[in-house]
């Protein structure tokens, strides 16, 4: 299972990388963040879909993305 | 249980928010140069002469020593800085409010000369920082607020087509239109600026890219629109390819 995570306080909420995403796993969430921005999320569900391509990554002017991609395993994220 | 790390924030970028509007693509111009500073190993070594216009910021996001330059004036700084520092890597960064319209002339002459520096061009139509003005760049029907009924060609002209000036001068080295619209054209973009940095560090001459990018706030348009004009109306306009490359040409 690949995975992104989303600097949340980073994220301008532009939208640029629901565009990008070849599976179409981003979404916009219903949250803001300090600076008011309602910021993009890949909702946990999908994160199984994610195929670690970083398109979303690249694309993000705010580099507010990291992306870890593993072959195949259970792998647990410890942020 | 093999993850492996496959994009993270280059560290020369820092690590904090940027003041560009959301879906500003300085960000990602920025990253690009970021990474292939540290792909050539050139930070140490850098000075970076940043312009007017949203990217003056610059020596806030890129940490690499840099000096700021008068309105325009970025290619005659670097002319100075890397005349005086031949072994320090200079590249300047410029926006087309900055670069084609009042440091026309600076750019000509460096380009010209053939100086040993690299210039980013980003070329998002308009003006930003000040407010979204009439640009030299801006499109034929494009409205901005000194054109609010949208630039007019008989009365102003139509844009001004940089690369395609840049690359008939003789001191260029390497000169470049890409975009970053797509993550192909992102891909094109990094190729581009890579060549750029490795024509100074061969000595080979003057190195120009000029990037498309959007400006959503003056161009009163949500960030994935704007993305979307880039490829509909901007790439039509603006071509993208590569329309000098020294090192090609003398291999027929």
């Amino acid at each position: 299972m690949s995975r992104i995570v989303i600097d949340e306080q980073r994220c301008k909420g532009c939208l640029l990388c629901v565009e990008a995403c070849p599976k179409s796993i981003i979404v916009a969430s219903s949250r803001f963040n300090a600076k008011g921005y309602k910021v993009a999320e890949l909702p946990e569900a999908s994160m199984d879909t994610c195929t670690g391509c970083a398109s979303c990554a690249q694309m993000c002017p705010d580099v507010a993305i990291t992306v870890w991609r593993t072959a195949k395993s259970k792998a647990k994220e410890n942020e | 249980m093999s993850e492996q790390l496959v994009f993270t924030r280059p560290e020369v970028l820092a690590d904090v928010a940027t003041h560009y509007c959301p879906g500003c693509q300085h960000g990602v111009v920025h990253r690009i140069v970021a990474e292939c500073l540290e792909e050539f190993g050139l930070v140490e070594k850098t000075i970076a002469v940043s312009s007017i216009g949203c990217s003056v910021f610059l020596y806030n996001y890129i940490l690499v020593d840099t000096v700021e330059a008068p309105h325009g004036r970025a290619p005659a700084v670097a002319t100075g800085v890397k005349r005086a520092r031949k072994d320090a890597f200079v590249f300047a960064y410029q926006g087309d409010g900055d670069l084609a319209s009042i440091g026309m002339a600076e750019i000509m002459h460096a380009a010209n000369r053939g100086e040993r520096i690299s210039v980013i061009f980003v070329n998002n139509t308009v003006y930003g920082m000040t407010g979204g003005q009439m640009a030299p760049t801006t499109m034929v029907g494009q409205k901005t607020t000194t054109c609010p009924a949208g630039r007019c060609m008989e009365r102003e002209g139509g844009p001004i087509h940089m690369s395609e000036i840049i690359a008939t001068l003789g001191g260029v080295a390497y000169c470049a239109r890409t975009a970053v619209n797509t993550i192909k054209n992102i891909a094109q973009t990094k190729r581009a600026i890579r060549r750029a940095f490795e024509t100074q560090i061969n000595g080979e001459g003057f190195g120009f890219v000029e990037v498309l990018a959007t400006c959503p706030t003056n161009w009163r348009m949500s960030s994935v629109a704007a993305n979307e004009r880039v490829g509909k109306e901007m790439i039509p306009e603006f071509p993208l390819g590569v329309f000098k490359d020294a090192a090609k040409e003398e291999q027929p």
